[in-house]
């Protein structure tokens, strides 16, 4: 069932006097439960797209259409409650709230969705025992290592049961070890369900993907 | 989770908040003072005009009590006048003059105040009695103080001093009675009371009066008695409680426009500190704000934590500053006190809890206010470019 629909998507930018092209019609579908990588080199675009499929920008032009809603037309209001309850994101820094313990930042997303206390902690439980660091729960980002701190933002992304996890360079501040692990977990959540797109330059993490898209100067050139 | 973040966020920085907090304790104590201070001199004022229940004053003419040394001539005949009118309940004439008392190798001058112990309305007694008799007198602890008399004391007392032939025009033997305090009386004055005819007899006014003080009944409509007065004698001002006060407001502008502006000025530098802090805040934690707009977290929930900080701040500053604000003014009330011309029972600043509740009022307002433009800036920063930006920086 295809779960997101990309069509002749575009974004341009402006920068001072000069207009630049970050996605020149990008067209291309996923399915659920899929597991993508786009690839490519800094400046083709990748993030960007990632950006417009998360509905934290709106395309020039084109439309993405995820679960049947178009994503590209939303209103701020409207998108902020789209990312809400379909999207996960995983960010290259982590970016966990560093006055919240671990357990607090995975319960964020639900706090915002409405659940109530107790259901929240359950669920935040659950996920970082998926995880791994059920053993950490109460521990500030500052006193945790960078692949736990990701782990925690791996959680966090799954916390209102996503339709789509977004990664953007999810292995980009790890070392070769740590990487692994976060490429094995995310392995893991794809065989059990999640859907995942992810931007990377890590070629082991897109090698586990089962699907590549090739990308250079805002196009599709491979997949 | 908003209260959860906004507290998280302020103990972040525990000392920076502790000191915008004491900042804005300062500049509520400040705001604070002013209020009660361009409100509280005229109430104080208010309550010793009828703190014996005497709702009208009549002077001489176009002056105010005791403002020069005229007298109103014929109080015998102005006293029967004012019988004629049944609205009239007490009538207590009052006349001032200046007493000379020679003790040991000094002689302390002194006001003195004659009128009718049984209905006057100057002064409240002590301790001991009325003076009654045409040789009795009483004193207020000013003149114990400087004298080192007792209740009890017999001393000269002399008026009508001729500088030329440095003579006295009457000079008597009086005894002490009792011990009053002087409702308007300055700091550190030397006052003593006396029976009217006796300081009629000594300053050679025998039918004269500095003023009247009148009560009515409470049924009356006070303005309207005023007016009879001043119409059926017309050499005289009648002043009630709301013409004295416009007096007093005209007198005490100077107070109110510098109470006034100082208020302001402690509201405003309060709304920056606020401002001030919580913008540096929020540009420090641009990058988190615009993670958690990413993440789904509504611009309301957003603009909520952050004016929940700045409300955290002020009114904990305010609570602070309420009680920096009672010392500091009953430190310069003490000040003030002496403050030339004007009775010692008047407080500058006269606590009332309407001002305390409207200073608290304007500086959560502010607070509001200080933290709504950062707040809103911050949450409605483009999510993508401003991750990228970060993701840079």
């Amino acid at each position: 069932m295809t779960l997101v629909e990309a069509r002749d998507l575009a974004r341009d930018y402006r920068f001072g006097a000069d207009d630049v092209h970050a996605l020149r019609g990008v067209t291309f579908d996923i399915e659920e439960g899929d597991y993508v990588a786009i690839v490519g080199p800094s400046g083709c675009g990748k993030s960007t797209l990632l950006n417009l499929l998360g509905a934290i920008d709106r395309p020039t032009r084109g439309s993405v259409t995820i679960r049947g809603q178009a994503v590209g037309e939303m209103r701020d209001r409207e998108a902020t409650l789209f990312r809400l309850r379909n999207i996960g994101f995983v960010f290259q820094r982590f970016y966990l709230m560093p006055t919240l313990t671990a357990r607090e930042n995975v319960e964020l997303p639900m706090a915002e969705a409405g659940l109530k206390s107790a259901e929240r902690a359950a669920r935040a439980r659950e996920l970082l025992a998926y995880v791994g660091l059920s053993h950490r729960e109460r521990h500030r980002p500052t006193e945790l290592s960078g692949g736990e701190q990701q782990r925690v933002a791996i959680a966090r992304s799954l916390a209102n049961r996503p339709a789509i996890l977004l990664a953007d360079e999810p292995t980009g501040e790890l070392d070769a070890k740590t990487g692994a692990e976060i490429i094995e977990l995310f392995g893991q959540l794809n065989r059990d369900g999640t859907t995942i797109i992810v931007v990377t330059h890590d070629e082991e993490l897109a090698g586990a993907a089962r699907r590549k898209i090739h990308m250079r100067d805002g196009r599709i050139v491979d997949e | 989770m908003v209260v959860q973040l906004a507290w998280a966020s302020l103990r972040r920085h525990a000392t920076r908040t502790l000191l915008a907090i004491l900042g804005v304790a300062v500049a509520a104590a400040m705001l604070l003072d002013m209020v009660m201070m361009s409100t509280g001199l005229r109430e104080s004022f208010r309550e010793l005009l009828m703190s014996r229940g005497f709702q009208l004053r009549i002077a001489p003419r176009g002056t105010l009590p005791f403002d020069t040394d005229a007298t109103i001539t014929g109080v015998s005949g102005i006293v029967a006048t004012l019988r004629m009118n049944p609205d009239i309940v007490t009538i207590s004439p009052v006349l001032g003059s200046t007493i000379h008392v020679p003790i040991g190798d000094r002689t302390f001058t002194s006001a003195t105040l004659g009128a009718d112990p049984a209905i006057q309305g100057d002064y409240e007694l002590l301790s001991g009695r009325d003076p009654i008799a045409r040789d009795e007198i009483a004193v207020n602890d000013d003149f114990i103080r400087a004298t080192g008399v007792r209740i009890g004391d017999s001393m000269r007392v002399a008026t009508g001093y001729d500088p030329q032939l440095r003579t006295y025009s009457d000079s008597r033997t009086m005894v002490i009675t009792g011990r009053v305090r002087f409702l308007y009386g300055a700091a550190n004055q030397l006052a003593t009371a006396m029976n009217l005819p006796t300081v009629q007899e000594m300053a050679r006014l025998p039918d004269n009066a500095s003023l009247f003080m009148i009560k009515v009944r409470d049924d009356v409509d006070v303005e309207e008695a005023r007016a009879w007065i001043e119409a059926e004698v017309p050499r005289v001002s009648a002043l009630s409680i709301a013409t004295a006060l416009e007096q007093v407001d005209q007198r005490l502008s100077y107070f109110r426009q510098l109470a006034f502006i100082l208020g302001t000025v402690s509201l405003f530098v309060g709304f920056l500190l606020v401002t001030t802090l919580i913008t540096v805040s929020v540009n420090e934690r641009v990058g988190e704000i615009t993670v958690m707009r990413a993440l789904g977290v509504s611009k309301l929930h957003i603009v909520q934590q952050i004016v929940l900080e700045g409300v955290v701040i002020t009114l904990s500053g305010a609570i602070a500053g309420l009680g920096l604000g009672l010392v500091t003014a009953r430190y310069l009330n003490s000040i003030l006190a002496s403050f030339p011309g004007l009775p010692v029972a008047i407080d500058f600043f006269l606590f009332q809890p309407k001002a305390a509740w409207m200073s608290l009022g304007l500086l959560s307002l502010s607070g509001i206010a200080a933290g709504i433009y950062p707040a809103f800036r911050a949450a409605s920063l483009p999510i993508a470019t401003t991750l990228r930006e970060e993701a840079i920086a």
